[in-house]
């Protein structure tokens, strides 16, 4: 072993020491559980003192502001409303059209026409109306913040982390600062949304804009380009790919704001139709207006990503088709008129093909007569099922917490009881387990070294004492040594000074209750999402099935999620476990099967070349080569998993997004801030550990 | 003694042309603060102690910063980056100028500060005796505009034009209207043959087809100027010879003054008037072909052109010359008083022939030729000289 692992080993062994004397000690003095409340530091008081001047000295601005963005809300919304459902079906199709052709224009019909079929038109169309404002006002944010980033270096820094926080507070805890100041109303949910929705298109923009060839530019300048000419005629065209994906993402995130921001009620939107059914257990009616959301997501989704794929397969597509049936001079003017024009016409067409059906009464609002609303007989399908298969629902439930969630949650020293277990805990199953922990690190020191080793000795003590049993110092000590030493000193201090400011504004408990239901998640999303990519990148047809899967997945609002698990397994734990798997397991599938795809092509052949199995070329060549990908997979699974636990609040898990969630509730800025807060720093700590890993474990194997 | 092989250059083109392009002690250095190195009389740039007479205090435009590699290594210290070093030499009007170096040289670091796409730390770049380091934003824009044309090695065409918009680009930047761009444009495609292809875009079109398209760009506003940095490194061998004839066939209709950046030795014997060899952003020798083969400057020169074909790059002009000196007098003594018959009016050959072709005539007359230039005589050369310059050198 060389000197620095050996110093490297010695610190572990130390913090193993310190948890070992911190948990024989807890019972004794309680305080290395959690801070009692007297060392609490009133960050939330303070930040509450604050919001009070602050909405004090500039109500005004805000309410000023809420009445003029009221204005093009009003416009949108009304406008939607007034439409015959006809009309707004046949513009949808048409832009579907024109975005992807003629399979994404029937998808629109039949989206549109689900909503008017199933009654759901008029929140249907409010939602689009709020989306249809805040897009716009994100998307402009967005850019003028990416374009000014990307001049100044200054702007870059200040932005870059501003955008780490937008994107890892959860949404909730954005909702409350921005109710308190914009007061009740629609008007609410599109600010929010805009704000929620601007970071991708601030990253995307800057991307784009770093991107645009060294010589494109160069040409630019040489031909005497202005500083707008050479934005306007080089830089943003070459960036065009690049904003479109930006477009494509905004749009889905202002989408999914919109719907969260149905919790604080006031709009009768859609989202507030799938809440408040919700909320009365009315699972029939919260399914039926769920497939809507699902349907304006995919539909949003398909149609922004068509503008984008399209921008991206570049001007080759576009140019061949303009190519076609002309010839010879004069050809350029006649393209670009030919362009034009069937916009014109199809708007012209669709203005009359408006204005006719207005008069038409069916058409002007879609007739109560003709609604099919399945509602009732969901329930009743659902009642059969509960009443019938419960025993086998129950089952699982039950396994899932007994033998994995609770060992995790307090430990096998609490969860093992005859009960749940059907055996008590003896002192000689405790040793039996001690020896067998025992006896596997050292195995695996003999096998991989000490890593391994010490991870095995780490992993059966929290599993025998749960995440909520650990006491505080040895885990802000192992956390902050592990960003030591994978990332340095900044990831180590970022770690410290994370977990410090939940021990210090009292949300410790909490913060622990977050890491262990993610932690459950994110294990079971690695594990399952893992093996699912590793099929699907042996597996042509695998991954095709998968593909449209994972992207409704990842463009569905998160209530939508809930539904169906709320449906069979009832508000609990288990329910937000299930939720945030499915949520969270998209990026580690996504991530690992284009790992393993975009293996070195030289090194694989080499491998298959000197007689490797399948299995042995997987597990000797590809996993080893793939794992810094699949490793920001999994970090993209923890940022999602986090997400969506502050949504599970809604169906009943515990920790920071409850404690977001309570905050709302109660119009609490403070504790709103804390919480969130903690989520985000949970978030970025673990971001920034696995990121400084994946990049470390790239240079030392040479790839990118 | 690389440092100073800049001043190799003549003060009279090759071809009497006047000077079109004077690159002064042109110095790019990256870092912090590097424009410190150049502020003399300051103590910033820690120990300035030079032997200049100057004085200058001038910042960047220091034309006399002294030619030394203490200044190099004290940056370095000071962890700054060298590009350039001490760059200087002059670019004849209508002359192709090759820089060639190998990757990291510097050589496009130097073309980017001849067009300012760089801006170089300290030195001048006078185009026709003008400081172009002293323009304003404006008055560069304005220059660039008319003066300058510049061919990349990636292309640098814009993705989202066609063939004839990006030809046209520069005239649009000039808010020249459309009919009259695209009218310009038209006729540079025919230049470089690409008609046909107007409509198409870059990703449609092979590699020497869209640096045709990147060649008529640069010249669509008919610069006096023509930079190409590598225009043919990123083609195949075939097609790299292909475009090297045509480049030299456009430059007989043309005339522009350019300045040609290559890695490729060769490449750069069979298109330049001049050749500048850079090493480490230094410049190791400029001089003609042949001056480099027959005298490298150093070790670093000569293995550039250890493997060149002597015989067709050496001219008979060019070890006549080194003949007259010792022999020239009196070998024309002889022969004039002498025979005086038509042996020697026989023996006679052009100085820009090659050593190859001066092999068959020498074969017919082993005493000796004459070499002559516009009808006048310039030496002898003889079987003996012919096989010393061809005789590879340890």
């Amino acid at each position: 072993m060389k000197p620095a692992d050996r110093r490297r080993l010695a610190a572990w062994l130390a913090v193993i020491t310190v948890a070992a004397v911190c948990i024989a000690l807890r019972g004794r003095a309680p305080w290395l559980l959690d801070l009692p409340p007297a060392f609490v530091v009133p960050v939330a008081d303070w930040f509450n003192a604050f919001m009070v001047w602050f909405i004090g000295a500039f109500k005004w601005l805000f309410r000023a502001a809420n009445w003029l963005l009221g204005w093009p809300l009003a416009g949108a919304q009304a406008l939607l409303q007034w439409l015959p459902w006809p009309a707004t079906m046949a513009a949808f199709c048409a832009l579907a059209f024109a975005a992807s052709g003629w399979k994404l224009a029937l998808f629109a019909a039949a989206a549109l026409f689900y909503m008017a079929l199933t009654g759901h038109w008029s929140p249907s169309m409010n939602t689009l109306g709020s989306v249809l404002v805040s897009i716009p006002l994100a998307l402009a944010a967005g850019f003028a913040l990416g374009v000014a980033a990307h001049r100044s270096k200054r702007v870059d820094r200040v932005v870059q982390p501003l955008l780490d926080l937008m994107q890892t507070v959860p949404t909730f805890a954005y909702l409350i600062p921005i109710l308190l100041l914009f007061g009740f109303g629609p008007v609410v949910g599109v600010v929010a949304s805009a704000i929620y929705a601007c970071p991708p298109m601030v990253r995307n923009t800057l991307l784009g804009l770093r991107r645009v060839p060294r010589e494109a530019l160069e040409s630019g300048l040489i031909c005497g380009a202005t500083g707008p000419q050479l934005f306007w005629w080089v830089q943003a065209p070459s960036a065009l790919p690049a904003l479109m994906v930006g477009v494509n993402q905004t749009t889905m995130a202002a989408l999914s704001m919109v719907i969260i921001a149905a919790i604080i009620g006031g709009s009768a939107d859609i989202g507030w139709e799938v809440l408040s059914t919700m909320r009365k257990a009315q699972f029939g009616q919260s399914l039926l207006a769920g497939i809507v959301i699902a349907l304006i997501a995919m539909l949003l989704d398909r149609i922004s990503w068509g503008f984008a794929d399209r921008a991206g397969r570049g001007a080759a597509a576009a140019g061949r088709s303009r190519n076609h049936g002309r010839g010879g001079r004069g050809g350029r003017g006649h393209g670009r008129h030919g362009r034009l024009k069937p916009w014109l016409l199809t708007l012209i067409a669709l203005a009359i093909f408006a204005g006719a059906t207005a008069f038409i009464p069916a058409a002007r609002v879609y007739p109560e007569a003709w609604v099919f609303y399945p509602a009732d007989a969901i329930n009743a399908a659902l009642r059969f099922v509960t009443a019938n298969y419960s025993a086998a629902t129950d089952a699982v439930k039950h396994a899932a917490l007994f033998y994995y969630l609770l060992p995790l949650k307090i430990g096998l020293s609490q969860a093992v009881t005859p009960f749940s277990w059907g055996v008590a805990l003896t002192p000689g199953l405790v040793w039996g387990y001690a020896a067998a922990v025992g006896v596997i690190a050292w195995r695996l020191f003999a096998w991989r070294g000490w890593r391994p080793a010490v991870a095995a000795v780490v992993g059966g003590g929290v599993l025998y004492f749960g995440v909520t049993g650990l006491p505080w110092p040895p885990f802000i000590l192992a956390s902050t040594l592990l960003a030591w030493q994978v990332g340095g000193r900044r990831v180590a201090l970022l770690s410290a000074g994370g977990w410090a400011f939940m021990l210090l504004t009292g949300v410790w408990a909490q913060a622990m209750l977050s890491v262990y239901l993610c932690a459950a998640a994110v294990l079971v999303c690695a594990l399952g999402g893992g093996a699912l990519g590793v099929w699907a990148s042996a597996n042509r047809r695998v991954s095709n099935f998968l593909r449209p899967i994972n992207d409704t997945l990842q463009s569905m609002p998160l209530f939508v999620i809930l539904i169906p698990f709320l449906m069979f397994f009832q508000i609990g734990e288990f329910t937000s476990f299930l939720a945030i798997i499915a949520y969270a397991i998209v990026p580690t599938i996504r991530y690992t099967e284009h790992g393993l795809r975009h293996v070195p092509a030289a090194s694989v052949e080499a491998a298959i070349a000197m007689g490797c199995t399948r299995r042995q070329l997987l597990w000797e060549v590809k996993m080893p080569l793939a794992l810094p990908e699949i490793m920001l997979g999994v970090n993209q699974t923890v940022l999602f998993a986090l997400a969506m636990l502050v949504i599970t609040a809604l169906v009943g898990s515990r920790g920071l997004g409850q404690s977001v969630y309570i905050a709302l509730s109660n119009a609490d800025p403070g504790l709103g801030l804390v919480a969130g807060l903690g989520i985000a720093l949970i978030a970025i700590i673990a971001d920034r550990i696995i990121q400084a890993w994946s990049a470390r474990r790239k240079s030392t194997l040479g790839i990118a | 003694m690389r440092s100073c092989g800049g001043g190799g250059a003549a003060p009279l083109g090759p071809m009497n042309a006047p000077v079109k392009i004077a690159c002064r002690h042109v110095w790019k250095v990256y870092g912090d603060d590097p424009s410190r190195f150049f502020r003399d009389g300051d103590g910033g740039g820690g120990g300035n102690n030079r032997d200049d007479g100057g004085g200058d205090n001038r910042g960047r435009n220091a034309g006399d910063v002294p030619d030394n590699r203490a200044l190099w290594e004290e940056f370095e210290a000071a962890g700054h980056i060298g590009a350039a070093c001490n760059v200087s030499f002059e670019v004849f009007t209508g002359e192709i100028f090759v820089i060639m170096g190998l990757s990291g040289s510097g050589k496009s670091t130097v073309v980017r500060c001849l067009s300012r796409l760089i801006e170089p730390t300290a030195g001048q770049v006078l185009v026709d005796g003008e400081d172009l380091l002293r323009l304003g934003a404006r008055e560069l824009i304005e220059f660039r505009r008319h003066k300058m044309g510049m061919v990349f090695q990636n292309f640098g065409l814009l993705p989202h034009l066609s063939v004839l918009d990006n030809i046209a680009f520069p005239l649009k930047v000039q808010n020249i209207g459309r009919p009259q761009r695209e009218a310009r444009a038209r006729e540079v495609i025919e230049l470089v043959g690409l008609q046909g292809r107007e409509d198409s875009f870059p990703r449609q079109l092979s590699g020497g087809q869209q640096q045709r398209v990147g060649i008529a760009r640069s010249l669509a506003v008919e610069p006096d100027m023509w930079f190409l940095d590598e225009p043919f490194s990123a083609l195949d061998p075939l097609i790299r010879r292909q475009m090297q004839d045509e480049f030299l066939r456009l430059q007989k209709r043309l005339h522009k003054t350019i300045v040609f950046i290559t890695h490729d030795f060769l490449e750069a014997l069979r298109l330049a008037d001049r050749i500048a060899i850079m090493k480490d952003g230094e410049i190791a020798q400029v001089g003609a072909a042949a001056e480099l083969v027959l005298n490298p400057a150093d070790e670093y020169v000569a293995e550039f052109t250890r493997e060149v074909p002597r015989a067709r790059i050496i001219t008979a002009g060019d070890i006549a010359t080194v003949a007259t000196v010792d022999a020239a007098a009196t070998l024309d003594g002889v022969g004039d008083s002498g025979d005086g018959d038509s042996t020697v009016t026989d023996a006679r050959i052009d100085a820009a022939a090659t050593l190859e072709q001066l092999m068959a005539r020498l074969a017919d007359h082993p005493g000796g030729v004459t070499v002559q230039r516009g009808g006048e005589t310039v030496g002898r050369v003889t079987a003996v000289q012919l096989i010393k310059a061809l005789a590879a050198r340890d």
